[in-house]
């Protein structure tokens, strides 16, 4: 009834290709970064900033671009974890290097090193595929966890191989350290995330994006037609590593303050990654929100209902965690296999008819 | 809208938190994942002795302890959530019993102001009281236990290992990183030959490692392993036919998770420890009466008198004694983290009040300062034994060599100081 294209006409071009063509999508739109930046600073509190927003931000940031390369362009890659330390790394390196450079600087450089690494190993898919393709990107996985393990170089000699996030700002607002509020934490990465989705939104509608669905669709279709696999490979490439790259910065300087790249960037890391991206919805921005947000909230959700509300003790919940959150995964991809995002697309679908479906 | 609904479940979970009305003393445990197996007994060592302080004295001066029991799975991620779920709730001390987690911890516990216990783990540099005004990591470090066992190897050699070679197999994380600075220091000063050999997490599969120490045939090995490392470096060295007595663990790799899959192979080797073993001392009596006949018993109730059980009671023991000083000091009974931080600083730990406690002889006497955090650093020898299925001290409580450790950890609080734009206390 509320929800529909009826009576809400365009005269120009310009309206008709925007992102939002409802405007009820818009209006929602509107609100909820009006909530984001407006309201939530300003109640936000440690707990929150730390274990819920925070996290959620960053991993939204990475799966847009694990999304990009999978979901987009049919690139398969295991490499996640392994992008975001080159991210961590870099940032580390340049915020110790360059204390005084301000953090979004720190992070975009981190961001662009990150591209080069991730265009080198995305080479390989010039020549591979499919499952093939993963296992080189595994290699990569595994190349630069042990790579920031072995050279000293990376984590400026430190006895413990530990990175640690010193103190930096952002005109004048400490953003990184432990003397971060949590309204600055979350802003920094609220921006990051909403520019971040606006160019993936941007990129994957224009010609650019279309060419990377081409070769996701067919490959060879696409090059008859004119597409160059070069280009188009490389390019998702690019962009995917720039944000994984960025997400790893802000994982590391942000959110955790110190890392290890065994733990912090491991194989795990890779697969949860990837799961945001299933779950979410293969090629759809609002399923890189959504896969994020199922996965840093489930458990966290989970945790504290079983153990705060029902008493439960620790290691059996975080037991029934696994238990849950498994369950829930494969019931979501039997029930609907195109991930969260079609679930959403069916209830727009239904809420369009809504209340007289015939 | 998913989010929405999330946070607004989630918010009404975290309105529901209590009043400051107990000494809260939050557990960042681990019974669950990789390391479950030696974070169960740690979990229920500290648990039981709070338990027992609650039921049989009332709590301390009066104010009885609550324990906000927190599953950290040894994940650094999971760990910052706990910290900050449990800080709020006027949290005395940390002692997250993760060298990752410690790492994370160390800048926001300094600047929230909340004690954090790091005992015989994490940053051993935190010693130094004068940088890390937090932080303590009494009664020993890695550094004293690295130079414990190159002790140990020395006294077995009549005092000369010049020529010796010792590897070092190690949990290629920060934990395992620790020690390694400190013995290429000792094997110059001793002449002795180090080569490191690194596990990576979790460490279920070590053939090339213990194929590599067989191909180079060091004299000795020591172990800084975790979790389920321990039991199987310790099973591929009986394969490999090393000899068990020149195999020598860290305290954090001697328990008896880790020697029994072994079976009989395991006989003879060796770990360091800075606490006494077995339930043969008084207060288990208490333990046994308060406790566990009345099924209060943390977890299952199986593991008492276990290595790794008696060092969560004496973490607990350490953080109650040091609670009592803080109320001391300050004369009230509700203590703030910044009192408890003040207790710790001035904790005095003698065979006479130990043996009041009801363990006497469990451990070295202890004694911190504005300057030292770190304790004297002595530690044991601990030994296995296949047939009688138990851990025996075959040293006593001796000294690591300072000379080394002192200037390694200036050294590195010094650097730490520097990043953090830290100036020294206690002047």
């Amino acid at each position: 009834m509320i929800y529909r294209e009826a009576g809400d006409f365009k005269t120009t071009y310009k309206e008709d290709s925007q992102t939002f063509p409802i405007k009820f999508d818009r209006w929602g739109y509107y609100v909820i970064l009006a909530i984001a930046f407006l309201v939530i600073p300003f109640v936000i509190n440690d707990y929150w900033a730390n274990a819920i927003f925070v996290p959620f931000l960053i991993y939204a940031i990475a799966t847009l671009g694990l999304n990009i390369l999978i979901g987009y362009c049919g690139q398969l890659s295991l490499g996640t974890g392994g992008f975001m330390a080159v991210g961590a790394y870099a940032v580390y390196k340049l915020m110790t290097a360059f204390p005084d450079v301000s953090m979004i600087v720190h992070v975009i450089i981190a961001g662009l090193i990150t591209t080069c690494v991730g265009v080198l190993f995305g080479l390989p898919s010039l020549r591979i595929k499919g499952f093939y393709l993963a296992v080189a990107t595994l290699a990569a996985q595994f190349f630069l966890v042990w790579l920031f393990n072995k050279v000293p170089w990376f984590y400026n000699n430190s006895a413990s191989g530990m990175i640690n996030s010193p103190e930096r700002t952002v005109f004048g607002i400490i953003v990184t350290g432990p003397n971060t509020s949590a309204p600055a934490k979350y802003l920094f990465c609220l921006i990051f995330l909403v520019a971040v989705a606006w160019i993936a939104r941007n990129l994957t509608r224009g010609s650019i994006g279309r060419k990377w669905m081409a070769i996701r669709d067919m490959d060879i279709a696409a090059e008859i037609i004119g597409v160059n696999p070069l280009t188009a490979k490389l390019s998702a490439f690019a962009v995917s590593s720039f944000f994984i790259g960025i997400a790893g910065a802000l994982f590391f300087s942000i959110y955790l303050g110190a890392a290890e790249v065994g733990e912090a960037f491991g194989i795990q890391k890779s697969f949860l990654i990837l799961f945001m991206v299933i779950i979410g919805g293969l090629g759809s921005i609002f399923g890189s929100f959504a896969g994020a947000a199922f996965m840093v909230l489930m458990p966290v959700l989970l945790k504290n209902v079983l153990v705060g509300w029902m008493g439960w003790p620790t290691d059996l919940a975080a037991h029934m965690e696994f238990i849950i959150v498994g369950g829930l995964i494969i019931a979501f991809l039997i029930i609907e296999p195109h991930g969260l995002a079609q679930l959403w697309r069916l209830t727009k679908e239904k809420l369009r008819l809504w209340p007289f479906p015939h | 809208m998913k989010l929405k609904l999330a946070s607004m479940v989630l918010a009404g979970v975290m309105a529901a938190a209590p009043a400051m009305a107990d000494l809260v003393f939050p557990s960042l445990s681990y019974r669950t994942g990789p390391y479950a197996v030696n974070g169960i007994p740690f979990a229920d060592g500290y648990a039981d002795y709070f338990t027992l302080i609650n039921a049989r004295d009332g709590g301390v001066g009066g104010v009885p302890i609550k324990m906000i029991e927190c599953e950290t799975g040894y994940n650094t991620e999971k760990g910052v959530e706990c910290y900050e779920a449990t800080k709020g709730e006027g949290a005395l001390l940390y002692q997250p019993l993760s060298t990752g987690i410690t790492y994370q911890l160390i800048p926001k516990v300094s600047a929230d102001g909340i004690p954090m216990h790091s005992m015989g783990y994490g940053r051993t540099s935190a010693a130094n009281g004068k940088v890390f005004e937090w932080i303590f990591n009494y009664p020993a470090n890695y550094w004293n236990g690295a130079s414990i066992g190159i002790n140990h190897i020395l006294d077995i050699n009549g005092g000369d290992i010049a020529g010796k070679s010792v590897a070092l197999v190690y949990h290629n994380s920060a934990y395992g990183k620790e020690p390694i600075r400190t013995l290429e220091e000792l094997s110059k000063k001793h002449g002795f030959k180090l080569t490191t050999i690194a596990v990576d997490h979790p460490g279920q599969e070590q053939k090339s490692q213990w194929l590599q120490v067989r191909r180079e045939k060091p004299d000795y090995v020591l172990m800084w392993g975790w979790g389920v490392m321990n039991p199987v470096a310790i099973q591929e060295a009986v394969n490999i036919r090393f000899p068990m007595e020149n195999f020598i663990g860290i305290w954090w790799s001697g328990s008896e998770n880790d020697v029994i899959p072994a079976g009989a192979g395991a006989n003879g080797y060796k770990a360091l420890a800075f606490h006494g073993v077995g339930d043969d001392y008084p207060l288990y009596g208490d333990l046994q009466k308060h406790v566990v006949d009345a099924g209060k018993a943390a977890g299952a109730g199986d593991q008492l008198g276990t290595v790794l059980y008696n060092r969560g009671l004496y973490a607990a023991m350490l953080a109650v004694e040091a609670t009592k000083k803080a109320q001391e000091i300050h004369g009230v009974a509700q203590i703030t983290p910044a009192m408890m931080r003040d207790g710790m600083e001035a904790l005095e730990i003698t065979e006479a009040s130990m043996a009041a406690l009801g363990l006497p002889n469990f451990g070295p006497e202890i004694s911190v300062s504005c300057e030292s955090h770190g304790g004297a650093g002595y530690g044991a020898v601990t030994q296995w034994d296949a047939e009688a299925q138990k851990w025996s001290l075959i040293t006593d409580y001796g000294p690591s060599d300072m000379d080394v450790i002192g200037a390694l950890i200036a050294e590195d609080s010094a650097a730490y100081a520097a990043e953090n734009k830290i100036s020294e206390r206690c002047n």
